[in-house]
């Protein structure tokens, strides 16, 4: 008995090597050696030939379309999406429970099932469309139609994402700045908010990362017409059916940086944010 | 927690929307009720009515009315014409292929999720937080671009191009595509279910089981799987809802060779750009109330595990 | 069967929960494993069990090397702190899954299982609550089927983990009982971790006394509280009350006076005068050789009262409380001088190696 060190560090629970080989192999299959094939494709292109498609004003057009839409319709997923899950979690009405269900319906409908009720819907002889066409508003085959199916796509992420956050808000905290004398409002500005900002601002990204990436739902609403109302992921599919992988694969690659690069600046920002409501 | 992934992997933060299934935030989370508003936190009576009726407004006009329309149009020619729409021969393969793929992508991602949920949850190991990042890239990316990979590397002009043509393997525009293609879109579903409850509830019943001798698959059966069956079948219901439902992806991979490559959703595509509207929203009604069943099925399990 | 830990270390980073732990515990004995929350008793536990392994340091059973072995080959039987048990299965399933877990060779017929799981629950007295589940248990119950069901696989040793820490007080006292009975029926050697000194020292045949990772004593509950080999140990256990002291020329100081105490031995410097609270006279003020104070408070009910008295070092007062029987009239303000009919010293704490 000599108190030599051992080193005999086990894992009590059985099957972690193979576990672990079994869900890096899967994933390596699945996900990361196809998008590796995707990077290796960009590499194949000069830096000349790659900056010459993506600047293409077509391409421009339908990526700045893409992004820029998918801004706007988080934000007013974002905008509404928080009346609704104030509304879904601090009131009482009738039909709550209905309402609060159907949230999810954006998420779990197939892509091309809205596709197609939207645009029948918004179409010049569609329930909502004759509505609008005496007030000269068209939204079928228009980027506006393009912002409706975005808004549709998006709707369940802010209130799915803040719901939790909003239920498990302590109630003695609002009693707290109550008894301290603060206004309704002061209160919400300066204790819920900032307690539910990092929600918000994650189920921002996730319906902007939603957003930008559709395909089912807008291309049937859209119109697609080059350089008016052509969103990018459809661009894409038009090169692929021309054989033109690599300009495919060039704008693939500027989606998913720019993607990467607003996510992550919109982590950083969640981050920040939580750390401020925090204090550590 | 310090192994959260990125807000970019569509995933992020502690409060971890995978889907809507705010029950698996697990048996001490439990859907909770409204509290009645104590007057420190009531809001005036103005403000209540706006925000009501904004929620009631908003969630009609982008929810409710589209639903609606689906099943109108459907049934807008009277339903021996929507009978006739979905037995139509075409319709039917296109059922058919759908369920096949469905039931292969659910199978295959049932089982590396439960493998890959164990893994992650069970044990401390360096880049956990990198390996979750990854395995959510799929819900990131743009279905298209998912697509967009395959024919990459198995397109005629892909990696592997030539050689599948040589050997007289089709995997683009056939079977094998549509299924790789629905994999990856699918790919996340089970595990992101089972990974925070299983995370909360740790390792303890394990340690149990294992310390009265059951080997580690029978603690798996046993013990492990039984704690976690209401998520892991949610996690099933959304990775076959989307399974059935996708559309960009397979589209891209499919040839779209009607009665043979065409799933429901893009047999929906030909029907309405054909301009056969009420067939195209026929079968568009059969995915729709799929959607309704599944969210019908979230809601009884969440009343199952709150129960529990 | 007998545990042998030989120099045990942990360190988790920078944190070391176990720190050259040396350990015998003899076949059939029930020991305690005492110390405050942070000391390393579970971790111990632990790592008697298989579910933790150290960095440094040996463990046998029996002579033989543990370490080797997986949680389920040392053939322990584990009680968690919450239980643990299976939720989906009903009481009769938790305490035959042991039986049930072992490969076909070695398992019982379902006969055979029936009759043992009926035999287990009959000695833990809950015989008739089979086909429960646990959620329908109170906490005392679950209590006591965990312990079936670790008692069901004929372990060698018991390992138990804070077993009462989760039940009311009322419980917790029957159960602790209940618990020594069966192992003077049973005869399983045993180990269990508490921080409460009470329970330690009503059910054990020996206490260890752990903090900061380190065995501070080993003992009957008898020696661990009458004769504390430590500071720590002597304000762990027990009441007690400490005055500062200085050691020097064979004396032992207190605000400059010399007080008529033995020094035991020690060596000059700065030491802890350790008293228990009941073992101090209380007289009028006189003779220099005692402590002196002012009586601030009086308080208590029962034979007893406790007076919080000031000692005056210097400038500073050192508040201490002893116990004064009722009948002595004492009261706020008088001058009192305390002698001690037993204590203890000890080296002030820059000197550790003092007491084990």
């Amino acid at each position: 008995m000599s108190g030599a060190t051992i080193a005999r560090y086990r894992r009590v629970i059985p099957g972690f090597g193979i576990t672990l080989g079994m869900t890096l192999l899967w994933l390596s299959l699945i996900v990361l050696i196809p998008l590796a094939a995707l990077f290796l494709k960009t590499t194949e292109l000069s830096l000349e030939q790659f900056v010459r498609i993506v600047t293409s004003p077509r391409v421009v057009h339908a990526l700045q379309l893409s992004f820029g839409l998918s801004l706007a319709a988080a934000a007013v997923n974002l905008l509404f999406g928080s009346a609704v899950v104030w509304a879904l979690v601090r009131y009482e009405f009738p039909g709550r429970r209905l309402f609060d269900a159907i949230v999810d319906i954006p998420f779990a409908l197939p892509t091309a099932v809205a596709g197609i009720a939207l645009t029948n819907l918004y179409a010049e002889n569609g329930w909502l469309g004759r509505l609008l066409a005496p007030l000269g508003i068209q939204v079928a085959f228009t980027p506006l139609g393009i912002f409706v199916a975005l808004v549709f796509v998006g709707l369940p992420f802010v209130v799915r994402t803040v719901q939790p956050v909003l239920e498990d808000l302590e109630a003695e905290l609002e009693e707290a700045a109550a008894t301290l004398g603060a206004s309704r409002l002061t209160t919400i500005r300066r204790v819920i908010f900032p307690a539910i900002l990092p929600a918000l601002l994650t189920g921002f990204a996730l319906a902007f990362a939603r957003a930008v990436g559709e395909y089912g739902s807008v291309i049937f609403i859209a119109g697609n017409l080059p350089n008016v109302s052509e969103i990018a992921p459809l661009l894409i599919v038009i090169r692929l059916e021309e054989f033109r992988y690599a300009d495919a694969t060039a704008i693939a690659a500027v989606m998913l940086v720019a993607s990467f690069l607003i996510l992550l600046a919109i982590n950083l920002l969640q981050r920040w944010s939580e750390r401020r409501t925090r204090g550590d | 927690m310090s192994d959260q992934p990125l807000a970019l992997s569509g995933y992020a933060s502690r409060t971890g929307y995978p889907s809507g299934m705010r029950a698996f935030r697990t048996p001490s989370m439990v859907l909770r009720q409204v509290k009645p508003a104590s007057d420190a936190r009531a809001d005036p009576t103005p403000m209540r009515w706006a925000i009501i009726g904004i929620t009631i407004a908003f969630l009609t006009l982008f929810v409710l009315v589209p639903l609606a329309n689906v099943f109108a149009q459907a049934f807008s020619k009277g339903l021996d014409a929507y009978f006739a729409a979905i037995s139509n021969p075409d319709a039917l393969a296109a059922i058919q292929l759908t369920l096949i793929v469905a039931a292969i992508s659910v199978g295959l991602n049932l089982v590396f999720g439960i493998v890959a949920a164990w893994a992650i949850t069970k044990y401390d190991f360096a880049g956990k937080s990198l390996l979750i990042t990854v395995m959510d890239l799929p819900f990131s990316v743009s279905p298209v671009i998912a697509g967009l990979v395959f024919v990459l590397l198995f397109g005629a002009q892909g990696y592997l191009g030539p050689w599948l043509q040589a050997h007289d393997i089709k995997i683009i525009f056939a079977l094998p595509g549509i299924v790789l293609a629905t994999v990856f879109v699918t790919f996340p579903f089970v595990a992101r279910e089972l990974i925070p409850l299983m995370r909360e509830q740790g390792t303890l019943d394990e340690e149990a089981a294992l310390s009265l001798g059951a080997s580690g698959l029978r603690t798996f059966f046993k013990v492990t799987l039984p704690n976690v069956k209401w998520a892991l079948l949610y996690g099933v219901l959304l990775c076959n809802a989307r399974a059935m439902g996708e559309f960009g992806a397979v589209s891209v991979v499919s040839g779209h060779v009607r009665g043979e490559t065409n799933t429901m959703p893009l047999h929906v595509e030909i029907l309405y750009n054909e301009y056969q509207f009420m067939a195209a929203f026929a079968v568009a009604s059969l995915l729709a109330l799929l959607a309704l069943v599944t969210l019908v099925a979230k809601v009884m399990l969440e009343g199952r595990a709150a129960k529990e | 069967m007998k545990i042998a830990l030989h120099e045990v270390t942990r360190r988790f980073g920078a944190f070391t929960a176990l720190d050259n732990v040396n350990l015998d515990i003899h076949s059939g004995e029930l020991v305690a494993l005492l110390g405050p929350s942070g000391s390393g008793k579970t971790t111990l536990l632990r790592i008697i069990a298989g579910l933790d392994w150290p960095d440094q340091g040996e463990v046998h059973f029996d002579g033989e090397d543990a370490l080797s072995r997986s949680v389920g080959e040392r053939n322990v039987g584990f009680v968690f702190q919450n239980y643990a048990l299976f939720r989906h299965m009903t009481v009769f399933e938790n305490v035959a899954f042991g039986l049930r877990a072992r490969p076909r060779r070695l398992r019982p017929s379902e006969l055979e299982i029936r009759s043992r799981v009926k035999q287990l629950l009959e000695l833990v007295q809950l015989g008739p609550l089979g086909e429960r589940l646990p959620t329908q248990l109170s906490g005392g119950q679950r209590q006591r089927i965990a312990l079936a069901r670790a008692l069901a696989i004929e372990p060698r040793i018991l390992l138990l983990d804070e077993p009462f820490g989760a039940l009311d007080a009322k419980v917790r006292k029957e159960l602790r009982r209940w618990l020594r009975q069966l192992h003077d029926e049973i005869h399983v050697t045993s180990v269990f971790v508490t921080h409460d000194q009470e329970e330690a020292l009503e059910l054990a045949d020996r206490v260890v006394v752990l903090a900061k990772g380190r065995v501070q004593q080993i003992g009957t509950p008898d020696e661990v509280y009458e004769q504390p080999q430590s500071a720590f140990v002597h304000h762990f256990i027990g009441e007690s009350l400490s005055v500062p002291v200085t050691i020097a020329a064979g004396g032992v100081h207190f605000a400059g006076r010399k007080l008529d105490l033995d020094p035991h031995g020690l060596s000059d410097g700065e030491a802890s005068l350790f008293i228990r609270p009941y073992e101090v006279t209380v007289v009028p003020e006189s003779g220099s050789a005692l402590l002196n104070g002012i009586v601030k408070r009086v308080h208590g009910f029962g034979p007893a009262r406790r007076l919080e008295i000031a000692l005056q070092e210097g400038d500073r007062e050192h508040f201490i409380e002893v116990s004064a029987p009722r009948h002595e009239a004492v009261g706020i303000g008088q001058h009192v001088g305390l002698r001690p009919r037993a204590y203890r010293l000890f080296a002030s704490p820059a000197d550790r190696s003092q007491g084990v």
